[in-house]
């Protein structure tokens, strides 16, 4: 059943090359920028991405670069990659926020339950999705909310598609856990952080024992499945953190089993740079704007800045809203931490490269390369200033939106 | 000889108000002069290279360099600046506001200044984002949920320390009302859009009845009918002397306050707005001005899914006095010359951008002869932004109100409000309007 989404992307791809690029939509097509900014080295003045049958075939100074005859020519002062949410919600979160209808990312009935797939709760006809693709945003790790010890999972997709299968990048982006204020259970267990942290010891210590034994005739289990494949490395395990202390926990509980560790909000992160970083893990920052209350009470505009400056990876995410915005738009919040200390171009690469990188979708998306994916971002200015406009949106070589957002 | 004329001119101007200890010999308070900043009065044109005049918290003059700069005068140094007018928000929820509760959906007797904690960490981070006067309100689960208060930020140990005072020297205020999902509830809270209106028409109707018995008592007492809280409150109102400030999302029942304004008379402000751009037309008609709010994305609810940035460009186009707000906890007031600078994004002009923070909200408080913009005989209230007020790049650097300085980001402990970090949040979730509200009547 798993292979089934490759399966039809690969269809897809034979379809595209058997019958052309009309009739499935895919444009040919090619982007002039007077600034392009492909996070692949500096940025290029005068420059041209053309995108052929999906993927980016050439890029380079418009001199230098030839724009095939018959291709769609777009203009912009500036260009970037797709935008990349490094943790979003929307799909399973919608715009009507009603619950039972539209808002699919918590199930409350037990505390662990890794087995929750994004994949079968996503929407990928959400209004909030066509909405997040009017401001550039492309690729986005969007699934279960924090708010119970270990919520789910997120599923990697871009933000176009009639279905989940025809959006999809990978099946599990990542496994959430929360151990913050978030994950303990009211008048039920876990109430306490130290309980949280031995009911995750033990499930991982049971997965390790039920690994080494290798045996063959054990009947499936999904969550032992998902941790599992959290020990092997193969998905990370994002943990939502914001006060120091829980950051800690965190980083011992990553240092006990060694899997691959992504720190979730992280509001008090400037508290602890030096453990975060000789840990050598990532961050997913809060978004810019979240409101500063309850764990997150000590959350910055500067953190961006300071976990760059500590050689922290990060990438700014957009997170979680109860109420509104029902979604938060990503270039926004990364405009608020280029505002506060962050490069334009640091600010840029923590909603593209560096986000792919922390998700390992990197070969695909996050910088404009040759062989990449053919998804652009389009703006009459700097994308972060208030009054500029992101003028159209490109993924996979089709222009899905050109309205002046 | 210039400067005398304007001084005089100043005091002609000045509403003689405060009821604070009067300085006696007004002239004689020292005179401030801020020079070199591009200052932008909100009532003119932008002025290059200006000269700000102050004194006893008021504005003296403002001009260019060619503007005398009395001798003695405290000069303060603002070249390569911009000065705007002190930031008039005319929605916010900062203080921690509790007005009604949950025992009715009318509760006009309730003040809302006998629930401010003044001295909650958003009063300073509304400092940071250059709001200097707020309109503190209580929230939209009801129908009436609540006098409203009128203050400066100027700090204080009591919330009376931040009361803009009338002329009697009460605080001045407006009237909370609300339509739409957020009242509607359970018993005694109405069930449907037309029992809310029936509501709130047969208590009206009441007041008038009030209004007339106190009318027909004339000047003996005996004949006066009983105190009533909430008749009084909504007297002010039906005088004049209270306006409405009226929380409303969809097209419909923004229909719906037009009439009820139609009907009694009331001075109203329409706040929120969402659907707004749909009957702008009948808004502008009715000439009833808008506190908008901008969120980053339409929805949380049904009657917010239309939403759109545009609202601020289609109104000001209808010829509607538009103001945004900041509906603290909903948005940052950190951040209030975003949702001004998002509007001119969807198209609104950017001195229609600029009044909608100042001036527009003012007037929708009833309070611009005293302050939204800078003009002598004015409140001293101003921001001191780093460049552009529609930049992202551009910081608050000062807020002053009444010609006192009440942020300064170069204080350390100013600036932990601005940008945030340990020490600078709350605990507790602030205060959210509806959702406080709707959870309390479940």
């Amino acid at each position: 059943m798993r292979n089934i989404p490759r399966t039809v992307g690969a269809l897809l791809a034979t379809l595209s090359l058997t019958f052309g690029v009309s009739s499935l939509g895919v444009a040919q097509v090619a982007v002039k920028a007077k600034m392009l900014y492909t996070m692949a080295g500096s940025p290029l003045q005068n420059a041209v991405v053309v995108i052929r049958d999906g993927k980016i075939a050439a890029v380079g100074e418009a001199g230098k670069v030839e724009i095939p005859a018959g291709f769609t020519v777009l203009e912009a002062e500036v260009v970037t990659p797709g935008l990349v949410d490094a943790r979003a919600t929307v799909g399973l979160t919608g715009i009507y926020n009603n619950e039972g209808h539209d808002q699919d990312q918590l199930e409350a009935s037990t505390p662990i339950q890794p087995e929750l797939r994004a994949l079968d709760a996503y929407n990928p006809q959400e209004k909030l999705v066509a909405y997040v693709r009017g401001f550039g945003v492309t690729t986005i790790n969007t699934g279960h909310a924090p708010g119970k010890l270990i919520p789910g999972q997120t599923v990697i997709v871009k933000t176009t598609g009639n279905t989940v299968e025809q959006a999809l990048v990978q099946e599990t982006g990542v496994v959430v856990a929360d151990l913050s204020t978030g994950g303990l259970e009211r008048g039920k267990s876990p109430g306490t952080r130290a309980k949280m942290m031995s009911l995750l010891r033990q499930q991982l210590i049971k997965t390790q024992e039920a690994l080494s034994k290798e045996s063959k005739d054990q009947p499936r289990d999904l969550k032992q499945e998902m941790f599992a494949r959290v020990l092997k490395k193969e998905l990370p395990l994002l943990i939502t953190v914001h006060l120091a202390q829980d950051i800690a926990n965190a980083l011992r509980l990553q240092k006990e089993f060694g899997f691959r560790l992504i720190l979730d909000g992280a509001a008090e992160a400037p508290l602890l740079l030096e453990e975060i970083k000789a840990a050598g893990v990532s961050v997913v920052l809060h978004p810019s704007m979240q409101r500063a209350y309850g764990d997150a009470r000590s959350l910055s505009f500067e953190t961006a800045a300071k976990l760059k400056q500590a050689g922290i990876p990060f990438a700014i995410q957009t997170g979680f809203e109860g109420y509104v915005p029902k979604v938060r738009v990503l270039l926004f919040e990364a405009a608020i931490a280029a505002a506060n200390g962050l490069s334009r171009e640091d600010a840029l690469s923590a909603i593209t490269r560096d986000p792919a990188r922390i998700l390992g979708i990197e070969k695909r998306v996050g910088s404009i390369e040759v062989g990449k994916d053919g998804d652009l971002a389009l703006f009459d200015g700097d994308p972060f200033e208030y009054t500029t406009h992101c003028i159209g949106t490109i993924i996979e070589g089709k222009i899905v939106s050109s309205q002046k957002n | 000889m210039k400067t005398v004329l304007l001084t005089l001119l100043s005091l002609l101007l000045t509403p003689v108000s405060i009821p604070r200890p009067a300085l006696p010999q007004q002239d004689k308070a020292p005179i401030q002069a801020f020079v070199g900043a591009t200052i932008l009065p909100a009532s003119g044109t932008p002025i290059a290279q200006g000269v700000l005049l102050v004194q006893g918290g008021k504005i003296l003059a403002i001009g260019d360099k060619s503007l005398p700069i009395p001798s003695g005068a405290v000069v303060t140094d603002l070249n390569g600046k911009t000065v705007i007018p002190g930031l008039v928000d005319t929605h916010s929820h900062i203080a921690g506001p509790g007005g009604a509760d949950s025992s009715s959906p009318i509760q006009p007797d309730v003040r809302v200044y006998d629930s401010l904690n003044m001295r909650e960490s958003a009063v300073k981070k509304a400092l940071a984002g250059g709001v200097t006067t707020a309109n503190i309100m209580p929230g939209s689960g009801h129908l009436l949920s609540g006098q409203t208060v009128y203050v400066k930020l100027r700090g204080g140990r009591t919330v009376e320390d931040y009361f803009i005072r009338d002329s009697d020297g009460k605080p001045t205020g407006g009237l909370k009302m609300a339509n739409g999902t957020n009242p509607i509830g359970s018993p005694p809270f109405p069930g449907t859009r037309g029992k809310s209106t029936a509501l709130v028409r047969e208590q009206f109707i009441k007041a008038l009845e009030y209004q007339k018995k106190i009318k027909d008592a004339g000047s003996d007492s005996k004949k006066l009918p009983p105190r009533d809280l909430g008749m009084e409150a909504l007297l002010e109102v039906l005088e004049g002397k209270r306006i409405v400030q009226h929380h409303t999302h969809r097209a419909d029942d923004i229909i719906t306050v037009l009439r009820l304004h139609k009907e009694f008379g009331f001075k109203v402000v329409l706040h929120h707005v969402s659907e707004g751009w749909k009957v702008a037309e009948e808004i502008a008609k009715a000439k009833v001005p808008c506190s908008i709010i901008l969120i980053d994305a339409p929805g949380g609810k049904l009657e917010a899914v239309d939403l759109s940035f545009q609202t601020g460009a289609v109104l000001e186009k209808a010829g509607v006095v538009v103001a945004y707000h900041t509906d603290d906890g909903i948005t940052d007031s950190r951040l209030f010359l975003r949702s001004a600078a998002l509007g001119i994004r969807a198209g609104m002009s950017r001195e229609g951008a600029l009044q909608s923070l100042t001036l527009s909200g003012a007037k929708m408080l009833g309070l611009e002869k005293q302050v939204g913009t800078l003009e002598p005989g004015k409140d001293a209230d101003f921001v001191v932004l780093s460049g552009d007020p529609f930049s992202v790049y551009t910081k608050v650097l000062q807020t002053w109100i009444e010609g006192k300085k009440v942020f300064d980001r170069t204080d350390p402990k100013d600036l932990l409000y601005a940008v945030g970090g340990v020490g600078a949040g709350e605990e507790i979730r602030p205060y959210l309007c509806c959702v406080d509200e709707m959870e309390a009547k479940r």
